[in-house]
């Protein structure tokens, strides 16, 4: 009689869906909590009490989580690089490069403007961000649809180009001669910083990567661009016979992925640095990829998971100096809950009690890419 | 937020964590967790003092602490004043230059109740000790390298640095009494200040036995490039040099590259007597268990940077026990180790300056001129950006 | 002696010595990739299987004194890592270059963490062969130390084309990898090919790490490998999946990597970073110039990067 009601109700459709989307990556994480709990063990160190620390160190308190959300800012807009491209069934893995670029172009365009009105500064050093950023992994995309080179690998190697031209750069032509020890640009002015967010420490980064997925998931999930972009990553020949322009969305959507990148660097230039260095290949880029995969492209997911590795990259310090675990423990834990989240992304649609009619419509499959 | 459901789960857990423990006992990882046990420096377990309330120091390091380099050095300092009673210290490596050493050093005044901190690497002062600074002036902050400036930066900061060109001469001078050739090399990370005073205070040093000699300098780009800096050492080899040095993050490559190629090294930040038996001659080292052993009896006086009786800037030498020599190796002389102790004296009572004018660069370029003569804590070296004559190589990026 | 007057000499010699003695890790790990790559399957990870590599073969060949022991060790340790990314990839709906990323967090993970007692203590090394004793140069004779996990390397590259070329299990991979239907109808496993293509790769990637830290620069640190798993992916493209070219591309990627420094000796002081950025600018510049928009790389496996 339930099954019944069940079946009957759209929604429940839709309940059972969402409740597999909630529990199962719930699961997996408690699971790999687990493992490292055991590997905690192993190594001596009482496993409650770490779960304990991760808390306290990462949601405990509103200070504690503060510090979360800092880690988790710039991440939010990484992820973006990969994800966007993913619509598409291109896998871009140049995140790092593209936040480089986009760091050099803020810190270019804020150095250039420097005694603008600082509203004025602030905005070509995020134009700047966003289309160097753009322009990095547009070429990619270029690439990609005229010459038909695979992005994966061409977007990892671009990464180190940028950061070949990033060292390049600050120790040549962009060199602060007062950076003796430290070889930096020159700082922008103090007045045209990024300043925090009323009553805390964390800087407008997080508006901008809040803002960023939200846009994100309008344009591809509720405009004609996104579902065009949607149809030609499920199915590119027939995308090509249906008349879209796939050229043009190719450029377009890396275009965009590299400028929320590219506005990661402008960040990390006018909201923490004030300069450009060595310290904006931070590795930011490739946890952004993680956080892309694991919210399963989807802009909103990447902004919830994006919290929760900031939350394990904060729980890093206390590891080391509360239990004396050695620096590479939160690198093992990352690897862990990364490792088992994906692999319960193979579970859905195996549990029963998950099972509505939705079981039954084939579940979208990662679009697939060509190499 | 899911460590909530955890303890439900307690009673279960607590066999399966006993079995593995066990199961895991006899295998091999079961020794290395031994081994990461025993090389773990004692800290906090030695609160020793009374009922007081212990001084909580807090370390940040930007690599791993056990680099055999900068990060090792500073790390042992730690570890000794960790023996020291009443401290309790703090630590934490791979702390990169970003927000994260401003969340690392917040972490530690509020949860660990931390009142000193010594964030390590140079990177952290602009923007990061800063600000922090600022936000707990009841805090002191001491940054390793001589950037604090009177009245621009916040009182609770202190800068200290160990001048380590003293100990890089007293090297130079055996390397050149040593070298056949009349050939140095330098493995240098990246030509900034501290890089150029390291390699050029080892190359006048040389010079004052060998007026003709050359070093080529090759620049690696980074400071941790294993296998760049194993091509440069060979090239160097290549080239004929037969004394090598470096200012890299952890030497050992360098050093024992060097060995294999049957030519001399001389050795940087700490002891690495152990991995050059043939070929390591001496090196200049710094001596941060007496650095952070001085800091912490200026503490326990109850000075602090904050209302100046401690300095704002400390620097140090040989004379102050900042810098120290490694032990000779079998390769050098008697007669050359007499003359490095006599050199080493006479530094010390500053009869002797490493900076002595007249100094040109190697293109020509009079950089200290005739009469002048600088002490090692001069602020004026900060500002190094040239090469000394004799030295092969270019600063220019 | 005739050192002091190699100068300008420097430079080829140097590459020279580089391509065999930087290029061994490209070699191994290229050769690894190539043999996944070719059932279908990437696997980015072998960066964290080369430093997983690295720590083991360190670790065993300190603990036990035998360089060897530390080979093998390194190749297992592989093998597990490569096992995980194995199983991991074929569960429906996961993508490999993603979990390959997780892996190569995961491996240096491990890595970094059980390779802490390890970083000072000074291991035992893999002997050389010494073909330069006929040459009075000092320089030359150590260009030509050579390591044997060299020349086993350069031994696998044809034999992984004769493998590929003419064994079964060559021919049952290439089914797999270059359309996994007509596999699948033929009654091959895909899983279980797959399984042990990747397995038999990371096996390949964990010995390149030994050759890292007990052959080049021989010594184990958290930044032995900085990228060159990473690079040894890219490097399969350029060789376009051919056994025999990866061996071409290992020697140029490791004389690349001597360029630099042998460049500065002589006397080449500018521009280094970007000189350091050469083989990834190269390889770059050669994917735009061959890579065709009509068709996929020639030679590319055709499942290669789809989810089939």
């Amino acid at each position: 009689m339930e099954s019944v009601r069940r079946r009957s109700s759209g929604w429940s459709i839709h309940w059972g869906k969402t409740l597999e989307s909630i529990c199962l990556p719930v699961a997996a994480l408690l699971f790999s909590l687990l493992l490292f709990g055991i590997f905690c063990a192993a190594v001596g160190s009482n496993p409650f009490e770490v779960y304990g620390s991760i808390y306290k160190a990462a949601f405990g308190s509103w200070r504690s989580f503060q510090n979360t959300l800092i880690r988790a800012s710039p991440l939010m807009l990484t992820a973006l690089c990969t994800a966007l491209p993913a619509r598409l069934g291109l896998v871009i893995i140049g995140n790092e490069g593209a936040l480089v670029v986009g760091g050099i172009g803020a810190i270019a365009a804020g150095l250039a403007l420097n005694s603008a009105p600082s509203l004025v500064v602030q905005l070509s050093m995020a134009i700047a961000g966003l289309v160097c950023g753009g322009l990095w992994i547009g070429a990619v995309g270029a690439l990609r649809h005229y010459r038909g080179v695979n992005e994966t690998i061409s977007s990892l190697l671009m990464n180190y180009i940028a950061i070949a031209l990033l060292n390049h750069l600050v120790n040549g032509p962009m060199k602060d001669p007062a950076s003796l020890n430290k070889p930096s640009s020159y700082p922008i002015l103090d007045t045209n910083m990024l300043g925090v967010l009323p009553g805390t420490r964390i800087h407008y980064g997080l508006i901008y990567g809040l803002v960023a997925c939200v846009i994100a998931y309008i344009l591809i999930q509720r405009t004609t661009f996104g579902f065009a972009a949607r149809t030609a990553g499920g199915n590119l020949r027939a995308a090509r016979v249906a008349g879209l322009p796939v050229g043009k969305l190719t450029m377009a959507i890396c275009f965009l992925a590299g400028s929320c990148a590219g506005l990661a660097g402008m960040v990390e230039v006018a909201a923490v640095h004030g300069r450009a260095n060595e310290s904006l290949n931070a590795g930011y880029g490739y946890s952004g990829i993680l956080v892309a995969f694991i919210a399963r492209y989807n802009p909103l997911a990447a902004i919830v998971v994006a919290t929760l590795l900031g939350g394990i990259l904060a729980s890093g310090g206390i590891l080391q100096r509360v239990h004396n675990l050695p620096d590479a423990t939160v690198l093992l834990f990352q690897g862990v809950v990364f490792l088992v989240v994906m692999y319960s992304e193979s579970l859905y649609g195996r549990f029963e009690i998950f099972k509505e009619q939705s079981a039954k419509i084939k579940t979208e499959r990662p679009p697939a890419v060509p190499v | 937020m899911s460590t909530r459901e955890v303890p439900t789960r307690g009673l279960l857990y607590l066999r399966r964590r006993q079995i593995i423990r066990g199961i895991l006992a006899t295998t091999a990882f079961g020794i290395t967790s031994k081994l990461v046990g025993c090389s773990s420096s004692p800290e906090g377990s030695s609160a020793g003092g009374g009922d007081e309330k212990p001084l909580v120091i807090g370390f940040l390091y930007v690599g791993a602490k056990d680099d055999f380099g900068f990060n090792q050095a500073h790390a042992e300092g730690a570890a000794a004043i960790a023996k020291l009673p009443g401290v309790k210290i703090v630590e934490q490596a791979n702390v990169p230059e970003t927000t994260e050493a401003q969340e690392a050093m917040r972490n530690m005044i509020e949860q660990d109740g931390a009142t000193v901190l010594f964030p390590t690497s140079f990177g952290y002062f602009d923007p990061h000790i800063l600000k922090i600074a600022e936000e707990f002036p009841e805090v002191q902050f001491f940054h390793y390298g001589a950037l604090y400036q009177e009245g621009k930066h916040p009182k609770n900061i202190g800068s200290y640095f160990a001048d380590v060109d003293e100990g890089q001469y007293v090297a130079g001078r055996v390397a050149a009494a040593t070298s056949k050739k009349g050939k140095l090399g330098f493995v240098a990370a990246k030509p900034i200040t501290p890089v150029l005073r390291n390699l050029n205070s080892f190359m006048l040093g040389a010079l004052s036995v060998k007026p003709d000699i050359k070093m080529q300098v090759i620049f690696t780009g980074d400071w941790s490039l294993p296998v760049k800096e194993a091509e440069a050492t060979n090239s160097l080899a290549d080239q004929g040099v037969d004394v090598v040095s470096m200012h890299v993050d952890s030497p050992k490559v360098v050093i024992e590259t060097a060995e294999k190629r049957g030519i001399f090294s001389s050795g940087f930040h700490t002891v690495q007597s152990s991995l050059a038996p043939k070929g390591y001659l001496t090196g200049a080292a710094w001596d941060f268990p007496s650095i952070y052993t001085q800091y912490v009896e200026k503490f326990k006086a109850g000075q602090t940077v904050i209302d100046d009786s401690i300095p704002h800037l400390i620097r140090g030498g040989m004379k102050e026990k900042f810098v120290k020599l490694a032990p000779y190796g079998a390769a050098v002389s008697a007669e050359t180790q007499k003359d490095a102790d006599d050199t080493q004296a006479k530094l010390i009572d500053g009869s002797l300056y490493v900076y002595k004018g007249e100094i040109k660069d190697n293109t020509g370029k009079t950089e200290i001129p005739a009469g002048q003569n600088l002490k090692v804590t001069d602020p004026a070296l900060d500002k190094m950006d040239w090469l000394a004559s004799g030295v092969i190589g270019n600063v220019g990026g | 002696m005739a050192a002091e007057t190699i100068g300008w000499w420097g430079v080829p010699l140097a590459i020279a010595a580089g391509t065999m003695r930087g290029g061994t890790p490209f070699l191994f790990v290229s050769l690894g990739e190539c043999l996944t790559e070719k059932s279908g399957k990437i696997n980015l990870g072998l960066e964290g299987t080369l430093l997983t590599g690295a720590m083991s073969a360190y670790a065993i060949s300190y603990l036990t004194g035998s360089p060897w022991l530390g080979v093998i060790t390194a190749g297992v340790a592989g093998m597990a890592l490569g096992l995980l990314h194995a199983w991991l990839t074929q569960q429906p709906r996961v993508n490999d270059v993603a979990v390959g990323i997780a892996m190569i967090i995961f491996g240096s993970g491990v890595a970094f963490f059980l390779g802490k007692p390890f970083i000072q203590p000074s291991a035992p090394q893999l002997p050389t062969l010494n073909l330069g004793t006929w040459s009075s140069i000092p320089s030359v004779q150590e260009v030509l130390k050579i390591s044997p996990l060299f020349l086993l390397g350069v031994a696998l590259a044809p034999l992984m084309t004769w493998f590929f070329k003419s064994t079964r299990w060559g021919l049952l991979i290439r089914a797999v990898g270059d359309s996994p239907d007509a596999a699948r109808a033929i009654g091959i496993s895909i899983p279980k090919v797959r399984m042990l293509a990747i397995i038999a790769g990371s096996f390949l990637a964990g010995i390149g790490g030994a050759s890292l830290s007990l052959y080049y620069p021989g010594i184990w640190s958290e930044r032995i490998s900085s990228g060159q798993g990473l690079m040894a992916v890219a490097l399969v493209i350029f060789a376009r999946w051919q056994p025999m070219q990866c061996l071409y591309a290992s020697l140029l990627f490791g004389g690349a990597q001597a360029l630099g420094p042998a460049l500065q000796s002589v006397g080449m002081t500018q521009g280094y970073y970007l000189f350091n950025a050469a083989p990834y600018i190269l390889t770059l510049a050669i994917m735009i110039l061959t890579c065709s928009p009509n068709r996929t790389i020639f030679g590319a496996p055709g499942a290669l990067g789809t989810d089939s």
